[in-house]
């Protein structure tokens, strides 16, 4: 550490960050544009200008910009000296700004109008014309309004230097610098949607909330996380009016830090769906009309199931509504809502993370990792933000070679020129090409099963104790040798696999190779990708017992209630249908309309995850309570408050429940350090879901009647649905939007961090559920079945935008996803006779359209997952196809939106074409 | 939404055997492909006269840049024609030395006599006339180049006598 | 090498075309390339630094220090690169150079990467040089044939290639470090420094910029030895530069002169006075980028420090005269305009700032301006001051555009009250 003084405060600061970030961290008021946390520094906007003194002597002093100068032991700075230039510098970039403030989505929360009034532009000189651009259409995330652009350069820093996008740049030059893409259409970075926020004025802006707009000041938001797939990232939806407008990215230092994925933030229209289910409704028989119930009949009538029931909870439902339905049915009776064989890798995972010496990985971990193996996940469509997280890893070598010069850390630009094409190594094992295999030291396309013989030979090659492989090709020695080489060789090595392969032969070589890895205390880094946002907090409230989805649906149960599940998406059609039809009666509890909820004699209406209060475990054991964002219509409650018992009170407050649950969770105590407790306050005042510049509290009901009601209450304590109480500026346990005098964008949240950039003033990344310290060394065998398949075998293909049950029924996500379809070898292709618009007949499933890729392997085919037109669960290992008779492709089918790099095809970085063309 | 398979966006053409060739050997010099593409770009404008996007997109392909990088090199660069230009390019220096003695009014003279402005190519398709910053050849001003050959001391009737041979030849 | 007082120019003779790689060394070309290869790289460096060659190119720092910063090799990848990117308004000596004596380059090249053990040179050329590129590529092809690049020169052990690269027209890009983001096939946007390039430069790796006439002096200096060499300048000063003159003089050009000539002879002797009816009102000592000078410094040594306390900068010392009958204001404008529309795009200032200054130029040209509009040009002259900016492109455009003012201020305040009295060209 050293010393600086800054206009004759003493400050202590990091030598090895710039100036900027130590004087933001001591909460100084510095204006900036170009600089960014976590993407370094680049010196472009010249905004952050400050005063260096030579010495004690020296009065007049040199004018640096405090971004791109290391702080200097002993020296003096000033902010106030150099606040003309930073004046000048402001009003030329506001030269060609079109002051379209009222008008523009950033307004109100825009860094620009901060900076702007901070730097003391308020007075307009320039007479001349501005030089304007023509806008492009970026597809249905993100809108472009290049008027507004100052220059700054953080678009394409963040788009190309950090997440990897080659489909957007810079262009021109001088005063006609122009930010877009080649040629107008969709942006194909999973990450885009950053944009919005990266920007520090409305160029990028959030399409989906534009349709739907309002102004920041008048969302009531909450703390959340993301419910869109097992990574867990955290996120500030706000909602007006009811319906839930936007979501934005909550920093969480250990998980998501300053970014989300296009999926989180824009897959939440579902809340507002016009599939939401409103009402509740009770039916006598299967086929009977249905008739509406109170909320009062609707949870007598689910109660008295009780002592009848079996319960089938929900991967997507919170740790909390999950032991409810524990709760009420009892624990024998409770089985989990996943696949069978998903069942089983669920169970592994929670074997590697209990009972073996690794640790898992945090995102923050992944993104320090200098050496890299990806078994088998497509980590981009599965859990795109640790794909984001491997892009950072990838860099370590640049600053290691930095390191070596003495070049600091923060010198972005530099460290990048330096490394060139040069990377820290990651391997890819995977069954086709994936978004990541542009940074990959090598890519090995084979089955999982041959995926999973490598993984097993790589731990044998790191430790001769672990089961061997026998049976490898000179050229799979060859890769196992490089990767076990490059492993031992990292400070900080990483293994990452995961559920969606289905191969379970995949985690166990992944785990054999961690733990050949781990090293007396040392844990080795791991990162099992599961596919739901609360999958591993069902599992661990079984507790153990291997209750499984095809056991209750062999049960006999007469009765069942099942929670926020439809399980066509979890068994084979034909069965599922078997089983409900079985049932007398099946109570569906899901804040959608889904197939299950078809076949139910009793609907009850839930809140989806903004209208829900509860905990989710994420991939790694992390569990985070999200609180609601807003209150659901009154027939709706969150599906914790349906199945309460008299065991809880009626409707008990949400952290009784997390209590229950945490007595069965291992390490469960640790579930009430997630809250301050739900009778906390400051100072006798519960902290405000809305801004303290919310508007029309008293208006806004008028039209309906002119007396204001009584605010909407939140019986689970913490949070009001008002402006009323003290917004935390230090608690960040329940650190909600960012805000500070003077910074009304995001970027007001380096005043409620410890320091810039890093974790949150107290804490609030979550609880950590497995600690990492059970571990044995201990083997899995090097076991791995390859039956003789009839047909291509199969591997299932995900997609971002579309696989995932909820997201994909949110109109922004749809408009991006695409009709189900197979992926095939071109041999093969022409093997079967498919020409360019033909379908491919999938066993008796119906028929889809294809895909060829190159990366697929000749005699395998990737089977859709999730996407509308064929039940993934319906598929064998071995699936006969033949080209479909009287084909007309689905209007739904769109292959340009299906994002894929495999090496030879048309464009590198191309789009999906259908057939051969 | 718009289905983006049905887009009527360009795509790359076909390069030709002399592109290539002069491509193939530029890259003998680089140990980057990425270094070897405004070269490229260079190269196609000299056969095509000016870089269309199915040319840019050619020149990606080719040597496996993304266009958009490629078209953030083209652009900033003043001489890579993104649009179409006449068969002879008149290059006319408007910098300091050339502006002192006149470029001014040679602009004028060239405008009235050829009926376009800068940035515009005659009807005919014969020439397009783009100002040009200091071509190096003060002591000789004012310069012009057209094409690939330098005109020094320029006088209107100077001018007019370039003008009309490359006219002449087409 | 014959002993010559002109080493740079002694090849070239009007009227005749370059020397061929055979002419080149029978008039005593090639000779500092044998000679370099028995010393020892460091030696070498020490040899030129000795001699106080300084930069050619416009900052004029001294080019074997420049070197020295370069690491010991490492087996990688390393540099040598020559900013051929002549495009400084008022400039035109590399053309000169490469046009009619591109031997001398190739040999200076050599010379230099074999005391910079680079691995590869490459010439960054001005695209539309078009005869200076033909020259080139004549001669560095047969520079190979004659064994003089390639692999093991002259039977050493030292190999090396050489290429040439044609840009496409960016001033930004006489910037070392945009020059090098270019060859890179990148946009020429410049570098931070630090890292410099000698240590993280061309693909990362140790590199070395410098302008052409700045290795035109290396042959000379390596064969004839620092002695010589110093005793070529003039008051004070060492060696020969090119200098030259634009403008309405009688006989404009360059020429090499000694080191520390002053600007009055060469203006006066060699360019042979004004015009007749004209009258020298200011003039740019080296380029666009330079403060104005007065007929009354005309007595000044060419020498960066004077130049210095005459308030300008020596620059590339190619000057270019403002007569009488030129408006000073549209001069500035005309530069103005220029940097505007060079400026990369990359910083402030210079990107908004620039065209900002330019509109009201345009302005007071037209006579539309105001009073506040030369309060404004004035600011602008100290927010683009040096620091300020990312690169020196926007404080080079400041610095006629503060002499201007400062010299021509009451004709600047006429534009205000009557526009702009002198005939358009």
């Amino acid at each position: 550490m050293a010393k600086i003084t800054v206009d004759g405060k003493v400050f202590e600061v990091d030598p090895n960050n710039n100036l900027l970030e130590e004087v933001l961290s001591h909460k100084q008021d510095l204006p900036y544009f170009c600089w960014h946390p976590s993407m370094g520094s680049v010196g472009s906007c010249r905004q952050c200008a400050m005063i260096e003194y030579a010495n004690d002597d020296d009065q007049r002093g040199r004018q640096i910009m405090a971004c791109m100068t290391s702080p200097r032991e002993g020296a003096r700075y000033s902010i106030e000296k150099a606040a003309k230039f930073r004046a000048q510098a402001i009003e030329s970039i506001m030269t060609s700004h079109p002051h379209d403030c009222p008008v523009c989505e950033e307004g109100g929360e825009c860094h620009l109008q901060d900076m702007t009034v901070m730097s003391g532009h308020t007075y307009r000189r320039y007479d001349g014309k501005k030089s304007t651009h023509t806008n492009q259409d970026l597809g249905p995330f993100i809108g472009h309004e290049m008027n507004r652009c100052i220059t700054c350069y953080r678009c394409v820093r963040f788009y190309r230097d950090y997440a990897g996008g080659t489909d957007f740049g810079p262009q021109a030059s001088h005063n006609h610098t122009y930010f877009g893409r080649f040629q107008e259409g969709t942006l194909e970075s999973e990450f885009s949607g950053n944009l919005a926020e990266v920007c520090p004025t409305g160029v990028f802006t959030d399409k989906v909330f534009s349709k739907q707009y309002s102004r920041k000041w008048d969302l009531q938001t909450s703390p959340s996380v993301c419910a869109a797939c097992g990574v867990g990232c955290n996120i500030n939806p706000g909602e007006r009016y009811g319906t839930l407008r936007r979501v934005v990215n909550r920093f969480n230092d250990e998980v998501n830090g300053y970014f989300i994925c296009d999926k989180g933030r824009f897959g939440t229209g579902y809340v507002n769906s016009n599939q939401r289910l409103r009402v509740n409704m009770s039916r006598s028989s299967h086929d009977g009309q249905p008739s509406e119930l109170t909320p009062t009949e609707a949870k007598a009538h689910l109660r008295a199931m009780k002592g009848k029931a079996i319960g089938i909870g929900s991967p997507r439902a919170s740790v909390e509504a999950n032991f409810a339905l524990r709760a009420l049915v009892g624990k024998d009776n409770f089985y989990a809502g996943v696949s069978d064989a998903e069942f089983g890798l669920l169970s592994q995972v929670l074997d590697i993370y209990q009972n073996r010496p690794v640790h898992a990985a945090s995102i923050k971990d992944i993104e320090k990792s200098d050496a890299v193996l990806v078994l088998g996940e497509d980590v981009t469509n599965t859990a795109a933000r640790i794909a984001l997280a491997l892009r950072q890893s990838v860099k370590n070598i640049g600053r290691e070679m930095a390191a070596k010069l003495k070049l600091p850390m923060w010198h972005d630009a530099a460290i990048r020129t330096l490394a060139m094409d040069k990377k820290s190594p990651l391997y890819i094992l995977s069954a086709h090409a994936t978004r990541l295999d542009d940074i990959a030291k090598q890519v090995h396309i084979a089955s999982a099963a041959d995926s999973a013989r490598i993984g097993f030979a790589v731990a044998h090659a790191l430790d001769i104790s672990a089961p061997a492989v026998n049976d490898l090709t000179a050229a799979e020695t060859t890769l196992v040798n490089s990767i076990a080489a490059d492993l031992k060789a990292a400070k900080n090595p990483l293994v990452v696999a995961g559920t969606s392969s289905l191969e379970p032969a995949l985690l166990s070589a992944a785990a054999n190779i961690a733990t050949a890895l781990a090293n007396g205390d040392k844990h080795a880094n791991i990162a099992l990708c599961v596919p739901e946002a609360n999958s591993l907090g069902l599992m661990l409230l079984l507790d153990g017992a291997q209750n499984t989805l095809g056991k209750a649906m062999q049960s006999g149960a007469n009765e069942a209630i099942v929670l926020e599940n439809d399980l066509y998406r979890r068994a084979a059609s034909a069965a599922v249908t078997t089983f409900l039809t079985s049932l007398q009666n099946l109570a569906v509890i899901d804040s959608l309309q889904t197939r299950t909820g078809e076949a139910a004699n009793l609907v009850l209406a839930a809140g989806t995850f903004a209208e829900t209060t509860g905990t989710f475990v994420n991939y790694e054991g992390r569990a985070q309570h999200f609180y609601s964002t807003f209150k659901a219509a009154k027939e709706i409650m969150s599906s914790a408050k349906w199945l309460c018992d008299t065991e809880f009170g009626q409707e008990p407050r949400i952290h009784i429940l997390t209590g229950g649950a945490a007595a069965i969770l291992p390490n469960g105590y640790k579930l009430q350090k997630l809250t301050p407790g739900a009778d906390w306050t400051f100072n006798g005042a519960k902290a405000p879901r809305q801004h303290h510049r919310y508007s029309g509290r008293t208006a806004m009901r008028a039209h309906i009647n002119v007396h204001e009601p009584k605010q909407e209450q939140d019986e689970d304590g913490l949070m009001t649905f008002s402006m009323e109480g003290v917004p935390p500026t230090t608690d960040a346990t329940i650190f909600n939007s960012p805000w500070a005098p003077g910074w009304n964008s995001n970027q007001a949240l380096f005043k409620f961090q410890k320091h810039t950039g890093a974790e949150l003033s107290q804490a609030g990344h979550g609880e950590l559920l497995f600690d990492g310290s059970a571990g044995a060394k201990a083997w899995y065998a090097a076991t791995v079945t390859k039956a003789t398949l009839q047909g291509f075998a199969m591997f299932p293909l995900y997609h971002l935008f579309g696989s995932e049950e909820l997201t994909a029924k949110s109109d922004a996500i749809q408009a991006r996803a695409t009709a189900a379809y197979v992926a095939l070898n071109p041999a093969d292709a022409a093997r079967l006779g498919l020409g360019a618009s033909d379908g491919v007949q999938v066993q008796n499933n119906g028929a889809v359209p294809f895909l060829v890729r190159n990366s697929v392997q000749p005699g395998t085919v990737g089977i859709s997952v999730g996407l509308s037109g064929l039940n993934f669960q319906d598929m064998t290992t071995g699936v006969a196809l033949n080209k479909a008779t009287n084909w007309q492709n689905p209007k739904d089918w769109r292959a340009g939106n299906i994002i894929v790099s495999d090496a030879g095809s048309a464009s590198a970085y191309g789009r999906g074409t259908q057939g051969n063309g | 939404m718009s289905n983006l398979i049905a887009s009527t966006a360009p795509k790359a053409r076909q390069l030709t055997p002399e592109e290539i060739h002069d491509i193939e050997h530029e890259k003998t010099h680089y140990p980057y492909a990425q270094a070897v593409g405004l070269e490229a770009l260079k190269i196609v404008q000299k056969y095509q006269g000016w870089v269309s996007d199915e040319s840019l997109l050619a020149v990606a392909d080719y040597l496996k840049l993304p266009p958009d990088e490629l078209e953030g090199v083209a652009t900033f660069f003043n001489m890579i024609f993104r649009r179409p230009v006449g068969k002879n390019v008149i290059l006319l220096c408007d910098s300091v030395a050339c502006w002192m003695l006149g470029c001014d009014s040679l602009k004028s003279h060239i405008s009235s006599k050829l009926g376009i402005d800068y940035g515009q190519t005659t009807a005919d398709n014969q020439f397009t006339l783009i100002p040009v910053p200091c071509l190096g050849d003060c002591d000789k001003a004012p310069t012009m180049m057209v094409g690939d050959v330098t005109y020094r001391n320029l006088t209107p009737a100077k001018i007019d006598t370039i003008l009309a041979e490359c006219k002449a030849r087409g | 090498m014959t002993l010559t007082n002109k080493p740079l120019t002694k090849n070239i003779e009007a009227g005749r075309a370059a020397f061929n790689f055979a002419q080149y060394q029978a008039a005593g070309g090639y000779q500092s390339v044998a000679k370099a290869l028995t010393y020892k790289p460091r030696d070498l460096m020490k040899l030129v630094q000795d001699s106080g060659l300084g930069g050619r190119g416009g900052a004029g720092f001294n080019t074997g220090l420049k070197w020295s910063f370069i690491p010991e090799p490492d087996g990688g990848p390393r540099y040598l690169v020559v900013n051929a990117d002549e495009m400084e308004p008022g400039t035109f000596k590399d053309r000169l150079l490469m046009e009619n004596d591109p031997h001398l380059l190739i040999e200076g090249m050599i010379t230099a990467a074999i005391a910079l053990q680079a691995t590869m040179s490459y010439i960054f050329l001005r695209g539309e040089y078009k005869e200076a590129e033909k020259a080139l590529l004549k001669a560095i092809k047969e520079a190979y044939e004659a064994g003089m690049l390639g692999h093991n020169i002259q039977g050493s052990s030292y190999s090396l290639d050489m290429a040439l690269h044609t840009s496409a027209g960016r001033y930004i890009c006489g910037e070392e470090t945009a020059l090098i983001n270019a060859l890179e096939g990148k946009r020429a946007n410049p570098r931070f420094k630090p890292p410099f390039p000698q240590v993280s430069g061309l693909w990362g790796r140790p590199t070395l910029v410098n302008n052409v006439e700045t290795i035109c002096n290396i042959p000379g200096i390596v064969a004839n030895g620092v002695d010589w060499f110093k005793g070529l300048g003039i008051n004070g000063q060492f060696g020969t530069r090119i200098s030259g003159v634009s403008g309405r003089v009688k006989n404009p050009g360059c020429w090499e002169m000694p080191v520390g000539t002053t600007f009055r002879t060469l203006f006066e002797d060699y360019a042979g006075g004004m015009q007749d009816g004209y009258q020298m009102k200011a003039f740019l000592p080296g380029g666009g980028s330079t403060d104005f000078l007065l007929p009354e410094h005309l007595d000044l040594p060419m020498i960066p420090g004077d130049v210095q306390k005459a308030g300008s900068r020596l620059g590339t010392s190619l000057i270019m005269v403002l007569d009488d009958k030129t408006c000073p204001v549209g001069c500035v404008h005309n530069l103005i305009k220029f940097f505007a529309h060079e400026s990369c795009g990359w910083c402030t200032p210079c990107r908004d700032g620039l065209p900002w200054a330019e509109h009201m130029l345009l302005k007071l040209e037209k006579g539309e301006g105001s009073l506040q509009d030369i309060e404004i040009l004035k600011e602008a002259c100290g927010y683009m001051a040096p620091g300020n900016t990312f690169c020196a492109l926007a404080p080079g455009a400041a610095e006629p555009l503060q002499s201007g003012l400062k010299y021509f201020m009451d004709e600047f305040v006429e534009h205000v009250n009557h526009g702009c009295k002198y005939h358009k060209h």
